[in-house]
């Protein structure tokens, strides 16, 4: 519960960074939708054992904290906050894979290590790759770049409505939460016999919001469609801004950036 | 338990994004011929109650752990299985894209675990068929507990079929399933209860829940060739061990004529401490000039 | 003719299964009048209010608006005659931005974009709010969803403005503003509310409700003064 509150509160925060005027911000969002799916693309499509191939990589997100004003810190936090899910799987890698792959000055390094420094790395690239898409474009421009590339009327608009709705229904529930700690001195999970009755209400409460939203939007002449906001038109910098990272994205995942470096740094043979 | 886009190879996401635009398409036609504009405002409410009520936490009796409401099987049977599956879904992707939770590849995997189990299979042919015509008590809650736990099941199932698929973890599929399994049985149950507790409170209020029927005969086409799929990868999984990534390669070798130089590579002792050296120093250097130019764009931000 | 009238004959509304909330209602309202209805708790305000925009229709007795009946077929006249603003601000501001809410009634009667927009700007300044179009209405003030939920049902230029609690929840400040406002209408005002203060600054006439029935019907000052009536009708 303190994760979700936490979160709680720091979907203001997004929204206010949504909010900056950066040349970023203002790029049509269909665009950064576009890279930032072909980001995460490039990334998945990487070989298991990849680690320093991917570092490259990093320079996307890199270079939107600093063109779109995210502050890292945001940023770090909500990547440590995320379900560590896929770094638990991965942490068996190094248990079960012990062949030596690579050995760097006499330490062996087996191959479960670089593989789950791979995934590590996958994690850190992919969330923060989400995360900063929405702190630059802000979810509603988001939604109305979706409808603009085809994605369902249906699905836009309940994104839209949930979004709206996400806020009021979080700090209602919030209350709610607070009444009932505030007369128990028990843990804060519900047992089964309270717990019914308390999001039951909290349902009834929204079924009831529910009707009267309906009633408010008929009342203006509701007829099943939300005619929205207009979006400004592609023009020659989204267009560059596409094909520019699409371009490095390629090379990067064409070529062993690091290692070409290395090699040059190193002199290699 | 969500799918990562650190754990999902290109293959499995795509067939899971397609298998699940599929979906989200058909019911968004589905939830448009139903021509009821109150469903608008009522989904949408919805979704967020689902977030609202994942603040409250349930404790699992006995071991002193607690749990919180997946939402699939209340929606459905709030809703009907079409919008409950693009409510599911839009839930998912808030998850994916202000949370950072799985992640925008791998939404189509989490939807297809989360949302369709619950809200085409489990709810009509599990919960439908054991509370009725005749909505009791007892039927609710037996109604809601197994189809929590069946739904669940499956959606492990899922987790451990995709990501032994993918292969980016060397976890066996077996005893990666035997460790699934059972801790998806606890969340089964956590979800049947609490989807249970709800219903039950929501019932005696004397507000009338489901107005909505999902079709049975759907919902077993749909298993149909749910197996029929299953069926015909896992054939095709096993007569090339390394079908899948088979695959990719031939996909991502269009893109790199790479000199085979990752990590991966066993040389001669000499050989590999060169190489690894020059991999980590170029890494270094890599770095180093992003965060330059990081820095440099933000001096000139304004 | 006059969309501006609102009468009501024997009017009757009960829910499914439910004794009647309202009974055998009965008035008349004319052109330009600023009429309260106040009531206790679950006298039927709100229920009354939902019949003059047809989100509920009558079980007997009928209310028109203007010359027209209201029943299923009319509601689409009648919804552009009478513009409601709801007692919960975020019941009523559900599009990403203050813009677009304000902009949905009058998109959805149809308008150019040109017209839309000077409508929004129009009941954007009317209201106070000519500097919030484009923030998202969660990140308002109670006094500013207030302002903007007017502005909503102004944009779509109605002839009667139905108001449920409007001054629930305001500072005092807003609540002054708010009076002003109101004050200033030309609109036929039918207005719910327990805010007494207000009732006597803004309203010339007043209803009271009690449990379903109109017990007085009247000039404000003198049902306002009659401690007796505001008593038994559980006001004071």
């Amino acid at each position: 519960m303190g994760a979700l509150n936490q979160r709680g509160i720091d979907l203001g925060r997004t929204d206010r960074l949504a909010g900056q005027e950066t040349p970023l911000h203002h790029l049509d969002p269909r665009a950064k939708l576009l890279v930032t799916v072909l980001f995460a693309a490039t990334v998945v499509s990487f070989d298991k054992y990849a680690l320093t191939a991917m570092v490259p990589l990093a320079l996307f997100p890199m270079v939107v904290i600093a063109t779109g004003r995210v502050p890292v810190g945001y940023l770090l936090r909500k990547v440590l906050l995320v379900s560590p899910f896929a770094v638990l799987l991965g942490l068996a890698n190094p248990f079960l894979d012990r062949g030596v792959a690579v050995t760097f000055l006499d330490v062996p390094i087996s191959g479960g290590w670089i593989s789950f420094g791979s995934i590590l790395l996958r994690f850190v690239l992919t969330v923060s790759a989400a995360l900063l898409l929405v702190a630059v474009t802000g979810f509603q421009r988001l939604c109305a770049g979706m409808a603009r590339l085809g994605v369902p009327e249906a699905v836009v608009v309940q994104l839209l409505f949930l979004y709206r709705y996400l806020f009021v229904l979080l700090a209602e529930t919030q209350r709610l939460v607070r009444a009932r700690s505030l007369r128990s001195a028990g843990p804060a999970a519900q047992s089964l016999a309270s717990y019914g009755p308390m999001v039951g209400h909290l349902l009834l409460r929204t079924l009831a919001r529910a009707q009267r939203i309906y009633q408010a939007m008929s009342c203006r002449g509701f007829d099943g469609h939300l005619r929205g906001e207009i979006l400004p038109a592609w023009s020659g910098k989204e267009t560059f801004f596409l094909l520019g990272w699409a371009a490095y994205f390629g090379l990067v995942r064409g070529y062993n950036l690091p290692y070409l470096l290395g090699q040059l740094l190193i002199g290699g043979w | 338990m969500h799918m990562s886009d650190a754990l999902v190879s290109p293959a499995v996401g795509a067939v899971m994004w397609l298998s699940s635009a599929g979906l989200i398409a058909w019911s968004a036609r589905r939830v448009k011929q139903d021509l009821d504009e109150r469903k608008v405002p009522l989904m949408g409410v919805m979704g967020a109650f689902v977030f609202a009520a994942q603040m409250i936490n349930i404790a699992i009796p006995g071991t002193g752990s607690s749990g919180h409401l997946g939402g699939g099987l209340l929606l459905a049977v709030l809703l009907g299985p079409h919008a409950a599956f693009i409510t599911l879904f839009s839930v998912l992707a808030v998850q994916a894209l202000l949370f950072g939770d799985g992640g925008l590849l791998a939404l189509g995997a989490n939807a297809f675990n989360l949302g369709f189990f619950p809200c085409f299979l489990c709810y009509p042919l599990l919960y439908r068929t054991v509370v009725g015509s005749r909505t009791t008590r007892a039927r609710i809650f037996t109604g809601a507990l197994l189809a929590g736990v069946v739904g669940l099941q499956l959606g492990s199932l899922g987790v451990v079929a995709e990501t032994s698929l993918s292969g980016l973890t060397d976890l066996p599929p077996l005893p990666f399933l035997l460790v699934m399994q059972p801790i998806h049985l606890a969340i089964g149950i956590v979800e049947g209860l609490a989807t249970a507790a709800v219903l039950l409170f929501v019932t005696s209020a004397g507000i009338a829940v489901h107005e909505a029927t999902g079709s049975r005969r759907t919902a077993l086409v749909l298993l149909f060739a749910g197996l029929l799929l299953a069926g015909a990868v896992s054939l095709f999984a096993s007569t090339r061990p390394d079908g899948l990534e088979w695959s990719i390669e031939s996909v991502s070798s269009l893109a790199s004529s790479v000199p085979p130089v990752s990590e991966g590579v066993s040389a001669e002792p000499a050989g590999a401490l060169v190489q690894s050296a020059t991999a980590i120093a170029g890494t270094l250097v890599t770095l180093l000039v992003a965060g330059l130019i990081a820095f440099a764009l933000r001096r000139k931000a304004p | 003719m006059s969309h501006h009238l609102v009468e009501a004959r024997s009017l009757c509304f009960s829910f499914p299964d439910q004794a009647e909330v309202l009974k055998e209602l009965s008035f008349r309202i004319t052109h330009g009048e600023a009429v309260a209805v106040v009531g206790a708790n679950g006298a039927g305000k709100s229920t009354l209010l939902l019949q003059l925009t047809g989100c509920l229709l009558p079980t007997s007795g009928e209310i028109r608006v203007g010359d027209l009946p209201v029943t299923r077929k009319t509601l689409e006249v009648v919804r552009r005659a009478v513009g409601m603003v709801f007692q919960e601000a975020d019941d009523q501001l559900f599009m990403p931005t203050v813009f677009d809410d304000v902009a949905f009634g009058p998109r959805n009667l149809g308008l150019a974009e040109g017209e839309v927009a000077a409508r929004v700007t129009d009941a954007l300044a009317t209201v106070g709010a000519a500097h919030l179009p484009q923030r998202p209405p969660y990140r308002l003030s109670g006094g500013e969803k207030r302002a903007v939920s007017i502005a909503t049902v102004l944009a779509m230029h109605p002839d009667i403005l139905v108001l449920d609690e409007p001054s629930a929840n305001l500072d005092p400040r807003s609540r002054r503003q708010l009076i002003e406002l109101l004050q200033a209408f030309e609109h036929t005002r039918i207005i719910a509310t327990h805010d007494l203060d207000l009732v006597r600054q803004v309203c010339t006439r007043t209803l009271v409700l009690y449990q379903g029935r109109i017990v007085a019907d009247g000039e404000t000052d003198g049902i306002l003064s009659n401690e007796e009536l505001l008593l038994s009708a559980g006001l004071l």
